[in-house]
């Protein structure tokens, strides 16, 4: 029986009349990659938010590593990994210190730290950097270490959220290489993107329009449900039903 | 507590890296004071002075020499009162005296010898003081006069000479005035800009998302955000102090207890206003403008610092009431100049310590929405 990480029962977020989140459901398994795909302004973005405990849903139920996510915000937000669209390391601090800083928020004990550090840095191949600023390091590869940051303290499951954002593709072949490694360790990785070469990559993957989840399965068999030759015309069809879409 | 500790660490980091605004904050405390204290001086220091003494007797020599000995006067011009106009114009003089003609004669005979002082008010403060400081040493004279010689223009006549005692600062030096308000100005713009700037970097850069989904409290967040600049205030209060004291000969008359009291209450109105602008705005330059402009302004041209609130018109009286700095500037000079006990100023920390709590309510009112 593989356990999951995520589960939703009818999970809702209203904002006075406007539902951005409409009741969704939702299970997502141990050591999954999961592709939570939509245009802007599907809701994406305020289920994500939900997910990770920052705001309480309207109606219906969410569990995230076993914890309620409208009642166990604190419990939840232990057992996750969280890497934003917008760059989430301090640029004015050395590669160490960043991860000192957030190993130490997660309550990762300073031996662990310690240890840890070198063999995540090796693993990047940032070693050589370890003491050089954030800010004097390459797109790519500070991406790669904001990713190895927010598993730093194993979590239960990694939100990554457009996470490759503006690099090129070779940069983000290597990234996804580290996402599968991750997934292997057995963390679960949620991760919401815009590139739909990028969702084939994906174990399986959502599809929200409108604040509902129209379609959720593995690639090939949406693919194949659509008629499609890849996961972009997949999306057209699916995006173009949409009324409140602004990417037209 | 070890998320908390590493929070701070790192708040440090990030003020200590950026080693041009360590510098400003430490070294502006320094720089204010001294500017304030020596250059921006209301004080009537080496004021030159040109005498019209057509009489040239001994009443007006005694006179002459009166002002003349105070440190703030020298008298180094003998002129016509022609010259004495030009004189002012070409700035050489700050205060002209005109003796009347054949001055001792009259001031035995008819009681009515005259003597006028002029001075520039281009600068009306400066004029101000100096004109009364001059007439208060040709009070005394009179004053001495009278004890001297038991001679009286009118037997009669009772004379009253009012006598000018300045109080607590008696030299009416201008530090006294401008340590209070300098004490403010600092600690305002360094608790509040400063931690309104930290907090909204997070928000700009993004970081506050990755921050806020850790599990450690916003609560943590903000008073770790607050700590680096609440201890750059307290070093910047002591070397305040000490400037003021060593430096600015302006001594510490009340409670050094007492006035730092009142400081923690007013660094805390500060970093809460900090905090209240931070959930205001998103970017760092809107942050910048807002403690700039509605902070730095209102501090030192309605909270008394420059001006008397007294002498303001009634609407800017009341905006000045809604200043913290202005009460926290009324208090320190009540304490740190008068020596005023806690009594004095219970007013003041009332309306200080009801900012306070207003303030945090309304910020984490604003901050729990934006969460």
């Amino acid at each position: 029986m593989i356990s999951k990480v995520i589960e939703t029962r009818n999970l809702t977020k209203r904002f006075g009349d406007f539902t951005a989140v409409d009741n969704i459901n939702l299970d997502v398994f141990k050591g999954e990659i999961f592709g939570f795909l939509g245009a802007n302004g599907a809701g994406k973005t305020t289920a994500m938010r939900m997910l990770c405990g920052l705001s309480k849903p309207t109606s219906g139920q969410g569990f995230v590593a076993g914890f309620d996510i409208a009642r166990q915000q604190e419990d939840v937000k232990k057992h996750i990994g969280y890497m934003s669209q917008k760059f989430s390391l301090y640029e004015d601090l050395k590669v160490w210190e960043n991860i000192r800083l957030f190993a130490g928020i997660y309550r990762t004990k300073n031996h662990e730290i310690a240890a840890k550090t070198d063999s995540v840095l090796a693993k990047i191949g940032l070693s050589s950097e370890r003491n050089a600023l954030v800010k004097k390091i390459p797109l790519g590869w500070k991406q790669k270490l904001a990713f190895s940051v927010a598993v730093f303290h194993n979590p239960a499951i990694v939100f990554l959220d457009e996470p490759t954002g503006g690099v090129d593709p070779v940069t983000r072949r290597r990234f996804w290489e580290l996402i599968y490694e991750a997934a292997a360790d057995g963390i679960t990785v949620f991760v919401t993107t815009h590139y739909m070469d990028e969702a084939e990559y994906c174990n399986r993957v959502s599809i929200m329009v409108d604040g509902k989840i129209e379609a959720i399965d593995t690639p090939q068999h949406l693919r194949r449900q659509f008629n499609a030759n890849n996961m972009d015309e997949v999306f057209r069809k699916l995006a173009r039903k949409a009324e409140r879409n602004d990417n037209g | 507590m070890k998320s908390f500790l590493s929070f701070i660490q790192k708040e440090f980091y990030h003020i200590f890296r950026d080693t041009r605004t360590v510098l400003i904050l430490i070294g502006m405390p320094v720089v204010q004071i001294i500017l304030f204290g020596f250059a921006v001086s209301a004080e009537v220091k080496n004021t030159k002075v040109a005498v019209f003494d057509p009489s040239n007797d001994i009443s007006t020599r005694r006179i002459i020499e009166q002002i003349n000995a105070v440190e703030y006067f020298s008298v180094e011009y003998f002129l016509t009162p022609n010259e004495i106009h030009e004189a002012f114009k070409k700035e050489k003089i700050g205060l002209g005296i005109v003796f009347s003609e054949n001055f001792n004669g009259n001031l035995f005979h008819t009681g009515e010898a005259s003597i006028q002082l002029l001075a520039d008010a281009t600068d009306p403060n400066y004029a101000t003081s100096i004109i009364n400081y001059a007439s208060s040493i040709i009070a005394l004279h009179k004053q001495s006069l009278m004890i001297e010689n038991s001679v009286s223009p009118d037997k009669n006549a009772k004379i009253i000479v009012p006598q000018m005692r300045i109080l607590y600062n008696p030299s009416m030096k201008s530090a006294y005035n401008f340590v209070p308000g300098v004490m403010g100005l600092i600690l305002m713009l360094i608790c509040a800009m400063m931690t309104s700037i930290a907090i909204v970097r997070e928000k700009e850069m993004g970081t506050m998302e990755v921050l806020l989904v850790s599990p450690i409290k916003p609560l943590y967040i903000i008073i770790a955000k607050m700590t680096p600049y609440f201890m750059i205030s307290c070093i910047n209060m002591v070397t305040i102090l000490l400037l003021s004291v060593f430096v600015l000969n302006v001594p510490v008359a009340g409670s050094l207890m007492l006035l730092n009291c009142l400081s923690l209450l007013f660094i805390l109105v500060a970093l809460s206003l900090g905090l209240l602008i931070s959930t205001l705005v998103n970017t760092q330059a809107a942050a910048i403008l807002i403690s700039g402009m509605g902070l730095m302004m209102p501090i030192m041209l309605l909270s008394g610092m420059m001006f008397p609130v007294e002498n303001m018109p009634d609407i800017l009286q009341w905006f000045s009431g809604i200043i913290p700095a202005r009460w926290y500037i009324a208090a320190v000079k009540k304490v740190m100049i008068q020596g005023a006990p806690i009594e004095y100023v219970i007013k003041e920390i009332v309306i200080l310590a009801s900012m306070a709590v207003l303030i945090i309510a309304l910020s984490l009112k604003k901050s729990k929405i934006r969460l």
